[in-house]
């Protein structure tokens, strides 16, 4: 296999391709870093009062090693647990509901093999209370509606102790002030997950409808009888950890405007109920699913690891590899002009097209950057060139045993074409095992080095060569002394 | 014209020998100091606002939690690295307030990993090595598989494969030494580090079995060693080229890149190094040494 499709681009063709790249090129670079861009159209909006919009601006995604926060991994004990996949998604569920109280920006519930949990959040300031939170038990419970005259009551209590806060008074003053931290429409029962066996989603036989159906054990059959009985043409409210068990005002967060409470149509005994209404069957496991970690808990205790990084070290680390970087990327341009003069240059507007397009898939992506990560993309850059190097050497090569420019250069990029796609394809498939093999850490390196060599098979020798086209007519054969 | 670089293999492979030698002794003596991702612990990273106490001070205060032996390390001006063993989230918080009571004192990063999550990953990272090694050797063997005479296409993908060792062993080495005398451990990114030198060193030596590749098909066998020396002197500038562009940015990122970045550019250094020599001096050198080898066996 060579590369040959390149010789069937005509004249025309030639251009149309260039400007492409060009366009590709600016639209990335500015993409990568807009506030050159950002700053130039403020200038102008500021002097002509013109109305320049910035530029796209979304900011790259930053592993905990580089932004601060914590990485917990639990281990689920899922030995009294038959269907032990669907288990973790319940554990992932209940713990994301939790980590989504912390308010701290994109926190990560992930599961990791079969029995693994592993939480991130960035930035988090109370790592000791994170960690109890995550780790406590799931606690499901059935509320019934109060009386209208206590639901009065607490509402009154609510609205005495808010006043006393806007007087600026202590709200311990307030008498029983205690009250208005109850929910004022449902009082808890006796009845909680504990007594719950089973749930699981059911169709109704005739209209196909999804239910849910509960299974109660014997003596949560015969609490929930005498709450039914009771309760009948009443809500029953479900809550799991205190909080509402599905998002019902269909905003997207689960908060205190969110009740799930099915209405009892009758006194239920023997210990099964179904939960009707018109839900989705995916509303319907999720439902069933909640209720479920809420009747078999899993235990996840406290994590097998933990690494918590402070917010200053990262950034630190982040500033200086990047003007590591920086520093390697013009060494690097500077020792190709050097030594291949024209077409070293033309490599060197390759390599910073190269840096744009990776720095925008990163964005894109989004990928997770992490130190090493970083590290595996500086690395990279200098690796894009080694390609330009093995097909500039073969063009010399060529150009010495007296062929005209263009045809040493098609010899350059065909002949160097195998050992650059061996070499690359090695590179990739060590890139594949450590991405197989490894933590999440190591995952983001081989992901950022695969993604490095992909893009650099593309600047290296597509972007190289299309550049090398439309620069070098035959009108450069007298300047051969530029090669 | 051409370097005849095969004439002196016996040189090139006295030298090599002698250093992976060395590194295996260092290895057998002195062990790798691995970190805690690998070992199971717990490390906290520490920087003192004003004054940093003693190790002895900072020992003493933790005494009462019982947390057996402390590796304490000054870092910097006023920072301190401490190794301990496992410990939960409640001692961690403890140990921290009363080290604050010490001398203030700002937590940079903690790390608590479970024995279990340790040995896993000891296991999973020497699966995935030796994974890339045969991956490798079998992509070498596949891909020069039009040339089986006069040398077998699986001997190229052995010969990579020896100089691929001869690769990771020599930065092995110098990290063996390195943590007995700095105590410089083995941690993921050093792991990283490990595999990105296997994938990469072995680019050169493709280049150059390229080379010997097109060479024989293009002028016949002729004089196999005279092949290997022309193939390599033809090579030679961009071999050096390509090892030199690379080892530059990780040159800049060693001296000016974050700490953490340290050690990870130096074993890449370090690895890159040894690839580029062994692919030139080992790699090609060994395909004409076991040819030779091959022809006294059969006379």
């Amino acid at each position: 296999m060579r590369v040959v499709a390149f010789t069937i681009i005509t004249m025309q063709q030639k251009y149309w391709i260039f400007l492409g790249i060009a366009m590709l090129a600016v639209l990335a670079g500015n993409f990568a870093y807009p506030n050159y861009f950002n700053q130039s159209a403020d200038f102008l909006n500021a002097k002509f009062g013109w109305q320049v919009p910035h530029f796209w601006d979304q900011p790259y995604v930053l592993g905990l090693d580089l932004q601060g926060g914590v990485n917990l991994v639990y281990q689920a004990d899922l030995s009294a647990t038959e269907d032990k996949a669907e288990a973790m998604q319940g554990l992932r569920d209940v713990i994301e509901r939790r980590v989504n109280l912390f308010g701290v920006s994109e926190p990560v519930v992930q599961i990791q093999g079969e029995d693994r949990l592993v939480v991130e959040l960035p930035g988090v300031k109370d790592v000791a209370e994170a960690i109890e939170m995550i780790g406590q038990t799931p606690y499901l419970e059935f509320d019934e509606q109060r009386a209208e005259a206590e639901s009065q009551q607490i509402l009154d209590k609510i609205q005495e102790v808010q006043e006393a806060q806007a007087a600026g008074k202590d709200i311990a003053t307030v008498k029983d002030w205690e009250l208005a931290l109850q929910n004022p429409y449902f009082k808890p029962t006796e009845l909680t997950g504990k007594y719950l066996a089973k749930t699981s989603v059911v169709f109704d036989q005739t209209t196909f409808k999804p239910q849910i159906q509960l299974n109660f054990n014997a003596e949560g059959a015969k609490l929930f009888e005498e709450i039914t009985a009771r309760n009948i043409q009443k809500p029953l409210a479900i809550y799991l950890d205190g909080a509402s068990i599905i998002d019902t005002t269909g905003d997207g967060i689960i908060d205190g405007n969110d009740i799930y409470a099915p209405i009892i149509q009758d006194k239920i005994s023997g210990g099964t109920a179904v939960i009707t209404g018109n839900m989705s069957p995916v509303t319907a496991s999720d439902i069933s699913r909640r209720l479920n970690s809420g009747a078999l808990p899993v235990k996840i205790g406290s994590p097998i690891s933990q690494e918590t990084v402070g917010p200053t070290l990262g950034a630190v680390s982040l500033q200086k590899s990047l003007w590591a970087g920086v520093y390697g990327l013009l060494a690097v341009v500077l020792f190709m002009v050097i030594i291949y003069r024209l077409p070293g240059l033309i490599a060197s507007v390759a390599l910073l097209v190269y840096v744009a397009v990776v720095l925008s898939i990163f964005k894109l992506v989004p990928v997770t950057l992490t130190l090493a990560g970083i590290g595996g993309f500086i690395l990279s850059i200098g690796m894009a060139v080694d390609a330009n190097i093995l097909i500039f050497a073969r063009m010399k090569e060529e150009i010495l045993q007296g062929k005209s420019l263009p045809a040493s250069i098609a010899e350059g990029f065909g002949r160097a074409w195998p050992s650059i796609r061996d070499s690359n394809l090695n590179s990739l498939i060590v890139c594949a095992i450590l991405f197989i093999f490894s933590t999440s850490f190591i995952k983001g390196f081989a992901l950022t080095l695969a993604l490095g060599i992909v893009v650099s098979m593309f600047s290296a020798i597509f972007v190289t060569r299309i550049l090398l086209m439309v620069i070098m007519g035959p009108r450069m054969e007298k300047y051969k002394w530029l090669l | 014209m051409s370097f005849p670089f095969t004439k002196y293999s016996k040189i090139y492979y006295i030298f090599s020998g002698m250093l992976m030698a060395a590194s295996i002794a260092t290895l057998i003596v002195f062990g790798l100091k691995f970190g805690i991702e690998f070992t199971g612990g717990s490390k906290m990273e520490l920087e003192f606002t004003e004054i940093r106490p003693s190790n002895e001070e900072i020992a003493k205060s933790l005494e009462q939690f019982g947390l057996g032996e402390i590796i304490i390390q000054p870092t910097g001006e006023k920072g301190a690295i401490l190794q301990l063993k496992g410990i939960d989230e409640e001692t961690h918080q403890k140990a921290l307030a009363e080290l604050n009571a010490l001398s203030d004192v700002e937590e940079k990063s903690f790390q608590f990993i479970g024995p279990s999550v340790g040995n896993e990953l000891k296991n999973k990272t020497l699966i995935a090595i030796t994974l890339a090694l045969l991956a490798i050797t079998a992509y070498i063997a596949f891909a020069f598989r039009k040339v089986s005479r006069p040398v077998a296409s699986w001997k190229y993908g052995v010969t990579s494969l020896i100089a691929l060792v001869h690769d990771i062993i020599i930065p092995l080495g110098v990290f063996a030494v390195l943590g007995k005398y700095y105590n410089v451990e083995i941690t993921i990114p050093i792991v990283a580090a490990l595999m990105t030198i296997i994938g990469f060193s072995v680019h050169d030596t493709i280049v150059i079995f390229d080379r010997i590749r097109e060479n024989i098909l293009r002028r016949g066998m002729g004089d196999f060693p005279q092949t290997v020396d022309g193939s390599l002197s033809q090579t030679l500038g961009r071999s050096i080229s390509t090892v030199f562009t690379t080892l530059l940015v990780m040159i800049f990122i060693f001296f000016f890149g974050g700490e953490t970045l340290k050690n990870f550019s130096l074993a890449l250094i370090i690895g890159i190094a040894a690839g580029a020599y062994s692919s030139i001096f080992i790699a090609g050198p060994l395909l004409v040494t076991w040819r030779n080898w091959d022809e006294k066996r059969a006379k």
